[in-house]
């Protein structure tokens, strides 16, 4: 599905790595594994098609992300540093807009259901959260998600206790189960999830 | 892809909404700027008359301007603007919603406004429809090229001024033609003249500027 070739990433006149090549297939899971410093984030930027690389293409399905742009964000799901919710809209206003832009539209009774899953209260503004919480309320992004063929985790363990841990690690391997590919970065090795590691320290 | 705008425009508004301390100011700082002039000159109706389209007019520039460096920073921040960018619409018609948003926000009420505030100039009456056309078709096209700005000068450090000495120039034209407008209809030649040329530069940058921004934004989120 998803296929890099040549990679090269340079950041602050500082090469991050180079000629990095791998190709994803469907149902695989990547970990992406590198200390800090080491570009995890700006690789996963760049295949998502926020970052342009240096050097080298990403291509989907044949195609070249930056040609496809707006049909390629559509199979996609990226979920960066940043928990990406507003602190004065709630868990579900946050989660449904996040749909909303994404290009689907679920009821809201499908919502909830998501956030209820990752345990989050739904009618609470975000910023009385805690850092665990809004990252779940992030996360429940990924339970309506399963359509979505391709999966893009930054940290997604960051700030999760053992029983979201635990769930995250559910929700990739019933994605990869579906056929869905997941290419995520963290520092841990993890528990439930076999993956594929690309590590980033040449 | 109209239906991500609309969403774009709704959340907006939502926050605004939740955050109406941010519009306040805007718009207080509008009525008081405005209202320092006649203060400061005195009652010499002639000369208030006289100056009234121009002072109402930089003040809303320069209202209008106060809450741009908030539109893109507070969602690049965050994380949302990457998840916008990152979207099923095109980046143009997220910058064009996001451009919306902040003139709903901060240039509508200005123009709904500026009559109460040309009171206290002494403005004659039949000259308030022109100053609120004049600025109902000008702060769109501020918040259009406001928005450039914004979005290039995300993420520096001290971005604020920086994007006054970007964005303050490329006013001129707008304050010109909307300051000039009421001027003309005081003089008894209509400002017809002045406002169509309003009209020709918000139809330019409501085509143009969405792909500027989009650019910007694509270059400053690197």
């Amino acid at each position: 599905m998803l296929e890099a070739a040549g990679l090269e990433c340079v950041r602050q006149q500082r090469t991050l790595f180079s000629a990095l090549s791998f190709s994803l297939s469907a149902g695989e899971r990547l970990r992406i594994a590198g200390a800090n410093g080491s570009g995890k984030t700006s690789l996963l930027r760049i295949l998502c098609g926020l970052l342009a690389p240096s050097a080298g293409e990403v291509r989907w399905r044949g195609e070249r992300i930056d040609f496809l742009r707006e049909d390629y964000s559509r199979q996609i799901v990226y979920l960066g540093h940043a928990p990406a919710v507003k602190d004065d809209l709630t868990a579900a206003e946050n989660l449904e807009i996040a749909c909303r832009l994404a290009g689907c539209l679920f009821p809201g009774s499908i919502l909830q259901k998501a956030l209820a899953q990752l345990g989050v209260p739904p009618d609470v503004p975000v910023r009385k959260l805690s850092q665990g919480q809004r990252r779940r309320a992030a996360l429940a992004r990924l339970a309506v998600s399963g359509s979505v063929p391709l999966w893009l985790l930054d940290e997604p363990y960051a700030a999760l206790d053992v029983h979201a841990t635990a769930l995250v690690d559910a929700l990739i391997a019933e994605h990869a189960a579906r056929g869905g590919a997941i290419v995520f970065t963290t520092h841990q090795e993890t528990g439930a999830a076999p993956a594929r590691v690309l590590e980033l320290d040449a | 892809m109209l239906d991500a705008a609309l969403c774009i425009v709704r959340r907006d508004l939502l926050l605004a909404l939740r955050r109406r301390s941010d519009v306040a100011t805007a718009l207080l700082f509008f009525v008081i700027v405005a209202s320092l002039f006649p203060l400061g000159i005195g009652a010499e109706p002639n000369l208030l008359r006289a100056i009234a389209p121009g002072v109402i007019w930089v003040a809303a520039l320069l209202s209008s301007m106060l809450s741009l460096s908030r539109l893109f920073a507070a969602d690049y921040a965050d994380g949302t603007l990457e998840q916008m960018l990152l979207g099923a619409a095109p980046v143009g018609v997220v910058a064009a919603a996001k451009a919306l948003a902040h003139w709903l926000v901060s240039g509508l009420p200005l123009a709904l406004i500026a009559p109460v505030l040309a009171l206290q100039y002494d403005l004659p009456a039949a000259l308030y429809p022109v100053l609120a056309l004049s600025l109902l078709l000008g702060t769109p096209v501020l918040s259009m090229i406001g928005a450039i700005g914004a979005a290039l000068t995300l993420g520096v450090r001290g971005g604020g001024i920086l994007l006054s000495l970007l964005i303050l120039p490329l006013y001129v034209p707008v304050l010109i033609l909307g300051a000039g407008s009421v001027d003309m209809a005081s003089a008894g030649m209509g400002g017809e003249g002045q406002l169509l040329l309003l009209a020709a530069l918000l139809v330019g940058a409501c085509t143009l500027a969405p792909w500027a921004i989009a650019a910007a934004l694509r270059i400053s989120i690197e």
